[in-house]
């Protein structure tokens, strides 16, 4: 039985969905493809544009076919993306000059710090809310474009165009070569470093700090925008959003007031803030971003806090430590004991995001006796996550004036329930899981629909969003204050352990 | 059956000497061909009771052989495995979701999902349901020999006047639920509630645990007073698809 319902398209590091959504915003089919990693250097991540725009080939007619969808039937398309990659490619032949430069490349670690150093430095976050790190596209783009000369005189005719992965896509279903839009949406351009937070335009001073021509960007439109028609793979869809992948699961999430807030705990985990109508500037490491812009309206704003290890400490525990088979027996072994017998792992591996930003920390298990069992280790491990993301949320509230009232929780880490407890604990606030195991494809598709009317406003989104679960906070006061010291005295721990001159351990770079 | 006694020779072979041996050698040692031992070690891989080294090929027992006297799937395993399909059997029944599995002559809930009215509900996960008065509880029974007669010789706590407590007239309904693959119980926990499960299964399709949905009456029931016919189907879709996933192939 064919029903109109929405696309979206979720390009993630790992692989790109397809999914089609109903009126209610239930899931109807899902296509996958894994791309491939590649690592030509230490350091260095890249994927393959090509690959990724045949995947969309792929699973875009194969997800109409699985829920018996004709195009017709597509109201729109939202497009949620991985964040920072960064491609180049000609606008006549629709090549990329090289492979797409990935968020996790630290490449430019050199250029970087050689930027930080010269003058003007000091007005990049200013200008775009972010600090100048390797982590952004801009630095990418100069790296590609200081490797090739001619490459620089093709960008400055416009001849070779900049764009993250949702402007690729969108070019490429737009016709490509023979016509192909070139845009990006607000809250992607505002990972770039080169957009002005203020005005939501490319900053001229920050395209001459970085020595990036004009031509080759991009135009920046809202969230929700008539992105043009797709021309290619399923032709005639309406392209009605495109958002950063952490910003459509804000948007999933419904986090649609200040002070809501959402984490996503993965591998890492990435906690966002609305902050409403103005940029709330961070004092204490967050970032400032666009959370997302619908049509015309005002941008709405958001902090971001990243934590680099969350999910990937309890994949350690597993592959490295080998005391667990499979991730979600953290947990299991975790009950087998009723606290942390005083132990605390910090997993500064490579060193420490948000809030602190420190490079040179590296991770510590403290409080060891010979008390300590296994099972105080893996409490260890879930607590962690709970206190990275107390200090998140710390900063968070000291930044925006607002106070955290709830924690929207999405990600594969949401079904250990003891961690989720933990969350609610050392937050002191009630920890909802949203009935939506897709909150970032979900996201897209709720813009995409809102662009074209199938969902008439915010409040008839909210009606589709319900509680699975829900944690209450039930520490008592005094302990979540001890334990709070107890970590907090573990992070310091981890300060200044690598020095410049020390030799990388294990034969090889970190 | 030949292909079961080749596979017990070949984790005899396994638990001798070094333990760790070739498909060559342990084709050559019973005397099979390479390709036939090769499809018994890939099939006992599967189920977890042999492991291959990635560096050198070669085989050994599975740590799965080790406690297979003990619960062989964890139950936060079965949570995260299960976790995305009792999500989209909640938003399809509109009724809240829990998987059970037995501990101690009671269902255990090891998974809750609210039903998505926005209503105030408590996480009940980690509580203990009575098997022999719930939906999930019958279906565990059903699979569960050992547990069916464990109950048979305990004192069956009466609920509300219609808990089943006869054993005949339990064994009859156990019967039932293997016949049609899955459970429901009206009124017989809690009054004006009423709740429908099915097997979730394993490798080899065994059981290890149950999906299930809960709620008022008048929502779960058809105007016979029977479980609504769709909402058995969202509960057995359910657990096919979590069976699946866990590797149960025929399921």
């Amino acid at each position: 039985m064919a029903q109109r319902c929405v696309m979206s398209i979720d390009q993630g590091t790992t692989s790109t969905r397809c999914m089609l959504f109903d009126r209610r915003g239930q899931l109807l089919s899902v296509a996958q493809r894994e791309h491939q990693q590649h690592f030509p250097r230490p350091g260095w991540v890249e994927h393959d544009p090509v690959e990724i725009w045949r995947n969309l080939g792929r699973i875009m007619p194969q997800a109409l076919r699985d829920a018996g969808v004709d195009i017709a039937d597509v109201v729109a398309l939202g497009i949620a993306n991985q964040r920072e990659t960064t491609v180049l490619w000609d606008r006549h032949t629709g090549h990329p000059v090289s492979r797409a430069i990935v968020w996790q490349d630290t490449r430019t670690d050199a250029l970087v710090t050689e930027l930080a150093a010269r003058p003007g430095a000091d007005q990049v976050p200013e200008r775009c809310g972010l600090p100048l790190a390797t982590y952004f596209s801009a630095p990418r783009i100069r790296w590609l474009l200081d490797r090739k000369p001619e490459l620089r005189e093709r960008a400055e005719r416009g001849d070779v165009l900049f764009g993250t992965m949702e402007s690729w896509l969108i070019w490429n279903l737009t016709g490509g070569p023979d016509g192909g839009v070139h845009v990006t949406d607000v809250t992607n351009a505002s990972r770039t470093l080169l957009m002005n937070l203020h005005t939501l335009t490319w900053d001229d001073k920050l395209l001459s700090f970085f020595d990036i021509p004009a031509a080759m960007l991009p135009r920046i439109t809202s969230s929700t925008s008539d992105y043009g028609l797709s021309h290619r793979i399923v032709p005639g869809i309406q392209i009605g959003a495109a958002l950063g992948d952490q910003h459509a699961a804000l948007f999933g999430q419904m986090c649609f007031r200040p002070g809501e807030a959402k984490c996503t705990y993965g591998t890492g985990s990435f906690l966002l803030m609305n902050t409403g109508t103005e940029p709330a500037r961070s004092k204490n490491g967050l970032l400032t971003t666009v959370g997302y812009q619908l049509g015309e309206e005002p941008a709405v704003y958001a902090l971001e806090g990243s934590i680099a290890v969350t999910g990937s400490l309890v994949q350690w525990f597993r592959d490295s430590l080998g005391l667990i088979t499979s991730a979600p027996e953290i947990e299991t072994l975790a009950r087998t004991v009723s606290d942390n017998g005083g132990c605390y792992i910090v997993p500064a591996f490579s060193g420490l995001f948000a809030p602190h930003w420190r490079s040179e920390a590296r991770g510590v298990i403290v409080g060891l006796t010979s008390y300590i069992t296994k099972g105080h280790l893996a409490r260890a491990v879930l607590e962690a996550t709970g206190w990275q993301t107390r200090e998140v949320v710390d900063a968070m509230n000291a930044d925006s004036g607002l106070t955290l009232s709830t924690l929207k929780v999405d990600g594969g880490m949401t079904s250990d329930n003891l961690l989720m407890q933990t969350v609610a604990d050392v937050l002191n606030v009630p920890v909802v899981r949203a009935m939506v195991p897709e909150t970032v494809s979900l996201g897209a598709a709720y813009a995409a629909g809102l662009a074209v009317g199938y969902w008439p406003d915010l409040e008839g989104l909210r009606r589709n969003w319900h509680r699975a679960a829900q944690w209450q906070p039930r520490m008592d006061p005094a302990l979540r204050v001890a334990e709070y010291r107890n970590w907090q005295r573990a992070v310091e721990l981890t300060f200044g352990w690598m020095r410049p001159d020390d030799p990388a351990p294990g034969g090889g770079p970190r | 059956m030949q292909s079961i006694e080749r596979a017990a020779a070949i984790l005899r072979l396994l638990a001798r000497g070094s333990g760790r041996l070739g498909v060559g050698e342990i084709a050559s040692s019973l005397g099979l061909a390479k390709g036939t031992a090769h499809g018994i070690l890939r099939t006992l891989q599967g189920v977890g009771f042999v492991e291959q080294d990635s560096e050198t090929g070669k085989y050994q027992l599975g740590a799965t052989l080790l406690h297979l006297g003990t619960s062989y799937l964890d139950v936060n395993e079965l949570r995260s495995r299960a976790i995305n399909w009792a999500d989209a059997l909640a938003a399809r029944s509109g009724e809240a979701v829990r998987i059970g599995t037995p501990l101690e002559g009671k269902v255990l809930v090891v998974h809750h999902v609210f039903r998505p009215d926005d209503t105030l509900q408590t996480l009940d996960v980690g509580s203990l349901l009575p098997l022999h008065a719930t939906a999930m509880g019958k279906v565990l029974l059903s699979y569960d020999a050992d547990l069916a007669a464990t109950l048979r010789r305990a004192q069956l706590e009466s609920f509300t006047r219609r808990t089943l407590l006869a054993p005949a007239a339990l064994t009859k309904a156990l019967a039932e639920v293997r016949e049609v693959g899955w459970a429901g119980e009206v009124q017989e926990y809690l009054a004006g509630q009423a709740s429908i499960a099915a097997p979730i299964r394993g490798h080899g399709g065994l059981v290890v645990g149950a999906i299930g949905v809960s709620g008022a009456t008048e929502r779960m029931l058809d105007g016979k007073g029977r479980p609504d016919p769709q909402l058995v189907i969202y509960v057995r879709d359910a657990a096919r698809a979590v069976s699946r996933d866990l590797g149960a192939a025929r399921w």
